[in-house]
């Protein structure tokens, strides 16, 4: 098993390390200038080679990158252009809107997705199985900012139970910053659980065929205990390996619904440092978050060694 | 094995119906229109579906059938470029690293594993910050973010089949790296990338409604489904169809694709005999 984990450690490693040359590559290296493409058309000669030296952009690249990455594993990403703060302390100050964004959506996915794959599974061929599966495909053809706005319809403009967007910080109390998140991860973790009831359907509906579900059956174990202790568990494998994929999935989703539901978090950010060309924005928050998917994969590919021994021997 | 009909498989049929209908929409589009999707009327602004408007007209009294229609053109370049990119990237990194092994596919798979860090969106994000935001934006994004699946595939298929014993006959009847793998590894690998590729459409035109609402995509006047969401957001309290017509375009053509490309997959495998 220590052996599995090195060899994955190793594989995480240098992931990052390829993930950061391309952030690099798309943000230092095809603009040709960033000093250019930062200050416009309106920044002159003396104004651009100032901000090139200042953000050390004289420098050859793979002395930029190297200063830049040592940096990152420090926690120092830049400073941003548009705030005059440093980057990692915007990232930092926004996680508190995305993270619970995400959990929350997660938790929506797995609470709505697991009980509803299992019901499909074990009524298969029946009437509660073919409604599972007519939900979950509509689930999947809707886009997520679309059922954003349906429910801000619904339940902000004809309901007026809650405001269509804004979030007021978790400093004006746990339950209003919730009720803020609620709409935005319903809309995403509705999305994400369609695909993950047709994953549990399939894994249960395996594992039910499997010859020990038939012994356990003929021995005379109740139903429950069947699908609970002997199909369930089993099942579970593959479902943790979808889950950790649509973890990955829900961080870019959560970048949409900030924008429908006017939240604060990471992708706004982002999409506000666009307009104002504020490219250390850019490059850090583009870092963080493809870092932050591929750990993700990682953790997952580590508990799919841990819950099937089979996978690390291989 | 039974003969399988096609049409009698209710889900495809479904599928292939509601994609035909909009392969005739885009196409139709091109020809012919109700009304000029970029023709303003300020004195029909925001109006519900009517007589001479069936969806409705948006903020600036454009038609909403004619924006429908001509951005159903927008979804299906985009999804089959992009999916083309995905592919052909994807296949071509998953044919070197399966059939080269070695450090070589060690060190493609990094690089898919770092791709797929990046979502169409975080890919779309960085572009835009460097390039203008626009149709190619989206293709090249949502293309990158098909990488992974296409080169994980192909690289699977390809160290399966280059231990089989067509693949070492045709390499002791003298055949070069080239010819074994183009005429007998890679015909033998491709069912399990036309269905991947078949899921891949209707996930690009969702992933390209969501660029373009996001305005990293499409550029407005240009009609596309998503733009006209992000445009309609602004006015869901005085005219709800705006939003609810491009939103139905979208769901109903993901599901028809879903539809067609579930059905394919049932048809072509054996295994659900």
């Amino acid at each position: 098993m220590r052996r599995y984990v090195a060899r994955r450690v190793a594989a995480l490693a240098a992931t990052l390390l390829v993930v950061s040359a391309l952030v690099f590559v798309v943000v230092r290296v095809l603009p040709g200038d960033p000093a250019a493409l930062i200050m416009g058309t309106e920044g002159s000669p003396e104004a651009t080679a100032r901000l090139r030296e200042s953000m050390g952009l004289d420098r050859p690249l793979a002395v930029q990158y190297l200063d830049w990455i040592l940096g990152a594993l420090r926690g120092d990403l830049g400073r941003s252009i548009q705030y005059d703060l440093p980057v990692g302390e915007l990232i930092v100050s926004r996680l508190p809107v995305t993270l619970p964004l995400a959990l929350l959506a997660a938790a929506f996915m797995v609470l709505l997705a697991i009980p509803l794959g299992l019901y499909a599974a074990t009524h298969h061929r029946r009437s509660g199985d073919y409604v599972a599966m007519v939900v979950s495909q509509l689930g999947i053809s809707i886009p997520q900012f679309w059922s954003g706005l349906l429910l801000i319809l619904l339940f902000s403009v004809t309901l007026g139970w809650v405001r269509s967007g804004g979030f007021d910080g978790w400093s004006a109390g746990v339950w209003p910053a919730v009720r803020s998140l609620l709409l935005p991860a319903a809309a995403l973790g509705f999305f994400q659980a369609a695909v993950l009831v047709r994953a549990t359907r399939s894994a249960v509906l395996d594992v039910l065929r499997e010859d020990y579900v038939r012994t356990a059956r003929a021995k005379g174990v109740s139903e429950r205990l069947v699908v609970g202790k002997h199909t369930l568990r089993n099942a579970l494998i593959p479902v943790v390996t979808v889950a950790g994929i649509q973890l990955g999935q829900l961080v870019a989703g959560a970048i949409v619904l900030e924008s429908v539901f006017a939240l604060p978090g990471l992708g706004r950010l982002a999409l506000g440092a666009i307009g104002a060309r504020d490219l250390p924005v850019v490059q850090g928050v583009a870092l963080f978050v493809a870092s932050a998917i591929v750990v993700i994969n990682f953790a997952v590919d580590l508990a799919y060694g841990f819950l099937d021994p089979r996978i690390r021997y291989e | 094995m039974p003969r399988r009909r096609p049409l009698r498989h209710v889900t495809f049929t479904l599928g292939a119906a509601i994609t035909l209908a909009l392969i005739v929409t885009a196409g139709l589009s091109l020809v012919y229109t109700p009304a000029d999707p970029l023709a303003m009327s300020i004195a029909a602004r925001l109006q519900g579906p009517t007589g001479a408007h069936p969806f409705g007209t948006d903020h600036f009294g454009r038609d909403v059938l004619s924006r429908v229609m001509t951005g159903a053109v927008t979804s299906i370049a985009v999804g089959l470029i992009a999916v083309g990119i995905g592919a052909g990237v994807g296949m071509l990194l998953g044919i070197l690293g399966g059939y080269l092994g070695g450090w070589v596919d060690e060190a493609l798979m990094r690089l898919v594993d770092a791709v797929q860090g990046f979502p169409a969106i975080l890919s779309a994000l960085l572009f835009t910050a460097v390039f203008a935001p626009g149709v190619l934006v989206s293709m090249v994004a949502i293309g990158i973010a098909f990488v992974p699946a296409f080169a994980r595939l192909a690289r699977g298929s390809f160290l399966t089949l280059r231990e089989r014993e067509f693949v070492a006959a045709a390499r002791a009847l003298g055949g070069g790296d080239p010819r074994v793998v183009l005429r007998h590894i890679l015909p033998n690998a491709l069912p399990p990338l036309i269905v991947q590729a078949t899921t891949s459409f209707p996930v690009a035109i969702l992933a390209e409604a969501a660029l373009a609402y996001l305005g990293l995509g499409t550029q407005p006047p240009h009609p596309s489904w998503g733009l006209m969401l992000k445009e309609a957001q602004n006015f869901l309290s005085l005219n709800p169809w705006f939003a609810v017509f491009p939103g139905g375009a979208i769901a109903l053509t993901v599901l028809g694709l879903n539809l067609l490309g579930d059905g394919l997959r049932d048809l072509l495998d054996p295994r659900t005999v």
